[in-house]
C-alpha cells in the first residue's frame, strides 16, 4: 500500500470517527487549533444527545458557523423558511457523517495533483475533511480580519466573507476557498430540497417554496391539463412508510389537492380525474 | 490461482441491454449461456419499489444505480499534452452497474440513426468535398447501411415496445411522423405518449415556421404492451422520476421488463452476479479466445472457458478489456495507426431555457423522452455548404420530470444564492421549460482511449484513459443549432431565455449525457476498425464486441435504438453464419 493510500485510509477513518476527532487532525496540515475544542465538543455532544436529532459529525462551533452561513445562502424571508430553519445544518451533519462525507463509491487513490477545472474533484480531502478545514480556515480569516469568528459577525460582514469565498478573493490555507464554498452551496441546496428523511427540508419548506409535490402520484390524468397548476400537499417517503399518506395499488401517494389559498380541498374526489 | 470451470458454449461479459438479448436468443437455440455481471441482481420488485425509488438525493446525487468508482473509474484529460487524472466522482456521463446496466436508469429515447449517419464519410466527401472537415477528423463509414439494419431496428422497437409515430412507412411520408427518418417497414408498436404543455407550445411554433414536428420515440410505453417474449411492459404514469431512476411501474423498457423475465426461466442460461471479468484469455497463436477470467465477490478467481465470447459491457469497459487482454492493436494517435481505442466520440448537447411569468408547466411531471421534436437540422438534412461543419442534431421540447436538487433553472444574471436566487427559483420552478438539442460529435485523431500509466483499479489493473475534447466542427455546429432553437424560442415568446450553446473545453464535471461512443469501432477495413460489419473481432473470430463502442462517430440522436439494432445485426450473423461455420465472417 502506498504512503498516500495509507494517509487516505487514515483520513477516512478520521472522518468516520466524526466529531470525536479534533478538527485539526482530520484537516491534517496544521497543529490542533483550540485547546478548548475538545471540552466544548464534549458539552455539545451531551447537549445533542439530549435532543431527538443529535449531531454526529459537526462540533458546536461548526454548527454555529453553518447555521450562520446557510442562512445567507437561502435566507428566511416573506416567501418562507430559509435553509437554517429547514434543518440544512443538520442535513449536512448527517451527510458528512455518512457515505457522502467519506467519499463512498468515489475513487480515492492518489496521486492528487490539483488538475484542471475540466478534470473535476481532485482533492485528497474527503468532503468531511473539506468542511473541517474550510470552517476552521474561514474562522481564522474572520478572527484576523474582524477579531471574531464567522458566526459572531454582523450579517453584512458575513455576507462579505461568503462573497469573498465564492469569488475566490479570500485565500484559505488548507482548501481552495471556491472549492469549499461550492461544496457548501451544493449541500445547502441539497439539504433544502432532498426528501425530509435526510433531516433537511423540514416541514417540506423547500418543496413548498417551489411547488414540488415530492413523491409523485400517477399524473396520467393531469399531464395534458395544460397551464393548470397542480397544487398538492407534498408527500415525503416517511409519509408513506409511516402511513400518513394514502397510496394507490402501485404505492403512489394519493395527493391531497390544495385550493388557491393553500388549504386542502375537502374531498379526494376533488383531485379530479379526466 | 484461478479455478478452471466446466466449459460452456457462450459467455456474455456484462448483463445489460445487449447481453440480455444475445443471451436469450442464443440460449433459445440450445446453447449453454453464462452471463457474467460485475454488479448485483436488481429487479422492479423489490429494488425499484415505491416509495423509496422517488428519492432524488439517493438516485441523482449519490447515483445509486451507477458505477462504483471506488473500484474502477477512468482517467481523463482534454489533450495529449495534459496529464490525465482520475474521474473521482461521476458527472458528465453515468455508466450503470448491476443487472440491466445503464438500461435501468436510461431516459428511454429510442431513435434510429439516419441513413446518412452510417455513411458519414462517403456522403460528406461526395456532397461537400474533403475541405468540409479538418484533416484531423477521422470520420468513417460504418461498413453497414441503414437498409441492412432496418429489420433490426424494427425488431428492437417491438421488443422494447417503443411509443412513437412513423414518418416514412415503406417509402410513404406519413403526416405527424418524422419525414427525415429512413424508410421503415412497420409503424411503432405503441402510439405516442401524451403531449406536455411545453411540447404543445413548441409544436405550434415550429409548425408556423414550416417545420415538421413529431413525437419523440421513447421506450416509456404509452400503454401496457406484451412483447415477443411474453413480457408485459406497463403503461407510463408520467411520474417524472425516469432518467437516473429505475421505473417502479415497469413501464420504461429495460432488460428487467422486456427480456429477463423470459431469460431467467431458460434452462440454458446461468447468471453470475458480483463477478468482474478482468481478462479475456487467448490461445497461443492469439487467434481464438478460450476463456474469461473473473473475480467474484469473495475474491475468488475463476476461469470460464467458452466457445463464443460476447463483450457486452459498457462502451468504456469494452475497450478496456480489449486493451487489458491484448486483443487488437492499440491505437497510436502519433502515427494514426492501430485500432483499439480509436475514434472515441461523445455528444454535443445544448439548450435554450424559456422562462414565463404567467404560464405553469407542472415541470415535475413527465417521462423519459416525453417530447416533440424536429429533425430539419440533423445529420445532412440541411445544406452545410459554407457552414464550416458537418452533422447536426434533433431539437425538442418536452417534460422529463424536474426535481429541485437537479433541475431548477433561473434566468441568466440571477445570483447563485441569497434572497434573489430564492425568489427566482420559487417563481420559475414550474414556469420554465427547455428546448434541447442532441448535437452530434465527430471523431478526431487526438480523441482516443488507452490505458493509464499511473492510476489503477481495485485489482491493480490500469484504468482506462480518456483523451477528449470537442473541436471547431462541434462548436460551430452547436452555436448554429442553438441559434435555430433560440429562433423557435422567440416565436414561442418567453419573458426571458437562457441560450446555452456548447462551447469551450469539454469538462467532465457537469452531466451531459451517457452517450460515449467509439473505441471498438466497426468498419469494412481492419486498419481502421476493431470489428467487422457483424461486430466480430478482426483478430479473434470467436469474440463479438457489441455496443455504442462500435459507432465510428456519434450522430445527433441518443444512441440506444442504434445499439439495439447492432445487437440484432451481430445476433443474426452469429445464428445464421457463425454457428454453422465458426471462423472469420469477412
Amino acid at each position: 500500500m502506498s504512503e498516500s493510500r495509507s494517509r487516505r485510509n487514515f483520513l477516512k477513518s478520521a472522518a468516520a470517527l466524526g466529531a470525536a476527532v479534533p478538527a485539526g487532525v482530520a484537516a491534517q496540515s496544521k497543529p490542533a487549533p483550540h485547546a478548548d475544542h475538545d471540552k466544548q465538543h464534549a458539552q455539545h455532544m451531551r447537549a445533542a444527545a439530549a435532543s431527538a436529532r443529535p449531531y454526529m459529525f459537526l462540533s458546536q462551533a461548526e454548527v454555529a458557523f453553518l447555521d450562520a452561513a446557510v442562512s445567507h445562502l437561502i435566507p428566511k424571508d416573506e416567501l418562507g423558511p430559509g435553509a437554517k430553519e429547514a434543518g440544512v445544518t443538520y442535513f449536512i451533519d448527517q451527510q458528512l457523517f455518512g457515505g457522502y462525507g467519506t467519499m463512498a463509491k468515489k475513487y480515492t487513490q492518489g496521486p492528487w495533483p490539483e488538475g484542471t477545472p475540466q478534470q473535476g474533484y481532485q482533492s485528497p480531502l474527503t468532503p468531511a475533511a473539506v468542511y473541517r478545514a474550510g470552517i476552521r480556515d474561514t474562522n481564522e480569516y474572520c478572527k484576523k480580519t474582524y477579531s471574531k469568528t464567522f458566526d459572531a459577525l454582523t450579517r453584512a460582514q458575513q455576507d462579505e466573507v461568503l462573497k469573498g469565498l465564492d469569488g475566490g478573493k479570500i485565500e484559505l490555507e488548507q482548501v481552495r476557498s471556491q472549492f469549499f464554498f461550492n461544496m457548501l452551496l451544493n449541500n445547502t441546496v441539497e439539504g433544502f430540497f432532498a426528501d425530509p428523511v435526510y433531516g433537511g427540508n423540514r416541514d417540506k419548506a423547500g418543496w413548498k417554496l417551489v411547488g414540488f409535490p415530492g413523491v409523485a402520484a400517477v399524473y396520467t390524468p393531469f399531464i395534458e391539463k395544460h397551464n393548470v397548476p397542480y397544487k398538492a400537499q407534498p408527500v415525503s417517503i416517511a409519509d408513506i412508510t409511516g402511513k400518513v399518506a394514502q397510496v394507490d395499488e402501485h404505492g403512489h401517494p394519493i395527493h391531497v389537492m390544495l385550493d388557491d389559498n393553500g388549504h386542502p380541498l375537502s374531498s379526494r374526489a376533488q383531485r379530479g380525474t379526466s | 490461482m484461478a479455478t478452471k470451470l466446466k466449459p460452456v458454449d457462450v459467455v456474455t461479459i456484462g448483463v445489460g441491454l445487449t447481453g440480455t438479448i444475445l443471451a436469450k436468443e442464443l440460449a433459445d437455440t440450445g446453447l449453454k449461456v453464462v452471463g457474467i455481471e460485475r454488479g448485483r441482481w436488481r429487479d422492479t420488485d423489490p429494488d425499484f419499489a415505491m416509495p423509496g425509488v422517488h428519492d432524488e438525493l439517493k438516485y441523482v446525487r449519490d447515483k445509486e444505480l451507477m458505477q462504483d468508482l471506488s473500484k474502477e473509474t477512468i482517467t481523463f484529460r482534454n489533450a495529449m499534452s495534459d496529464t490525465a487524472l482520475p474521474m473521482r466522482q461521476l458527472g458528465s456521463f453515468l455508466p450503470g452497474e448491476g443487472v440491466g446496466g445503464a438500461a435501468v436508469h436510461w431516459g428511454g429515447l429510442t431513435w434510429r440513426f439516419l441513413p446518412w449517419d452510417f455513411e458519414t464519410k462517403s456522403q460528406t466527401l461526395a456532397r461537400y468535398g474533403a475541405n468540409q472537415v479538418s484533416d484531423e477528423c477521422t470520420m468513417q463509414d460504418w461498413g453497414v447501411t441503414y437498409k441492412e439494419l432496418e429489420p433490426h431496428f424494427n425488431r428492437f422497437e417491438y421488443l422494447y415496445g417503443v411509443s412513437g409515430k412513423a414518418g416514412n412507412l415503406q417509402g410513404k411520408i406519413i403526416p405527424g411522423g418524422n419525414p427525415f427518418e429512413g424508410v421503415r417497414s412497420q409503424e411503432y408498436p405503441n402510439p405516442p405518449l401524451k403531449t406536455a404543455y411545453s411540447s404543445a407550445m413548441f409544436k405550434q411554433a415550429v409548425e408556423k415556421m414550416g417545420y415538421k414536428p413529431f413525437p419523440v420515440p421513447t421506450a416509456a410505453n404509452s400503454r401496457a404492451y406484451k412483447n415477443e417474449y411474453g413480457a408485459t411492459i406497463q403503461a407510463c404514469v408520467y411520474c417524472g422520476y425516469c432518467q437516473f431512476f429505475a421505473c417502479e411501474m415497469g413501464a420504461k423498457a429495460s432488460p428487467q421488463t422486456a427480456v429477463l423475465p423470459a431469460l431467467m426461466k431458460s434452462p440454458n442460461y446461468e447468471l453470475r452476479t458480483l463477478c468482474n471479468v478482468v481478462k479475456i484469455n487467448l490461445d497461443s497463436d492469439k487467434k481464438r479466445a478460450v476463456s474469461v477470467t473473473y473475480v467474484d465477490s469473495r475474491g475468488r478467481e475463476f476461469e470460464q472457458p467458452a466457445d463464443l465470447i460476447l463483450l457486452t459491457s459498457y462502451v468504456l469497459n469494452n475497450t478496456r478489456l480489449m486493451l487489458l487482454s491484448g486483443i487488437g492493436k492499440p491505437y497510436d494517435p502519433a502515427s494514426n495507426t492501430g485500432v483499439v481505442g480509436r475514434n472515441y466520440a461523445y455528444q454535443t448537447p445544448s439548450s435554450v431555457t424559456c422562462f414565463f411569468e404567467d404560464k405553469n408547466f407542472n415541470s415535475f411531471m413527465g417521462a423519459g423522452g416525453l417530447g416533440v421534436a424536429i429533425d430539419e437540422f440533423n445529420g445532412d438534412n440541411f445544406d452545410h455548404s459554407g457552414l464550416g461543419f458537418i452533422g447536426g442534431g434533433f431539437i425538442q421540447a418536452g417534460s422529463n420530470g424536474a426535481r429541485p436538487i437537479e433541475i431548477r433553472p433561473v434566468p441568466q444574471g440571477t445570483p447563485r444564492w441569497g434572497g434573489e436566487w430564492k425568489k427566482a427559483v420559487s417563481k420559475y420552478f414550474n414556469r420554465n421549460f427547455s428546448i434541447t438539442i442532441q448535437g452530434a460529435c465527430q471523431s478526431y485523431r487526438g480523441n482516443y482511449l488507452d490505458l493509464d500509466p499511473t492510476y489503477r483499479d481495485a485489482y491493480g489493473l490500469p484504468l482506462l484513459r480518456m483523451t477528449f475534447d470537442r473541436r471547431e466542427n462541434e462548436t460551430k455546429m452547436s452555436v448554429w443549432l442553438t441559434n435555430k432553437a433560440a429562433e423557435i424560442a422567440k416565436a414561442i415568446g418567453p419573458s426571458k431565455m437562457n441560450v446555452n450553446p456548447r462551447t469551450g473545453k469539454y469538462t467532465i464535471v457537469p452531466y451531459q449525457s451517457t452517450h460515449n461512443t467509439g473505441g471498438t469501432v466497426m468498419g469494412a477495413d481492419p486498419a481502421t476498425s476493431v470489428v467487422n460489419k457483424y461486430l466480430q473481432s478482426w483478430d479473434v473470430h470467436n469474440l463479438f464486441v457489441v455496443g455504442a463502442g462500435n459507432f465510428p462517430q456519434n450522430g445527433g440522436y441518443n444512441p440506444t435504438g442504434t445499439v439495439g439494432a447492432l445487437t440484432y445485426q451481430a445476433l443474426e450473423a452469429i445464428k445464421t453464419k457463425y454457428l454453422k461455420k465458426p471462423g472469420a465472417l469477412v
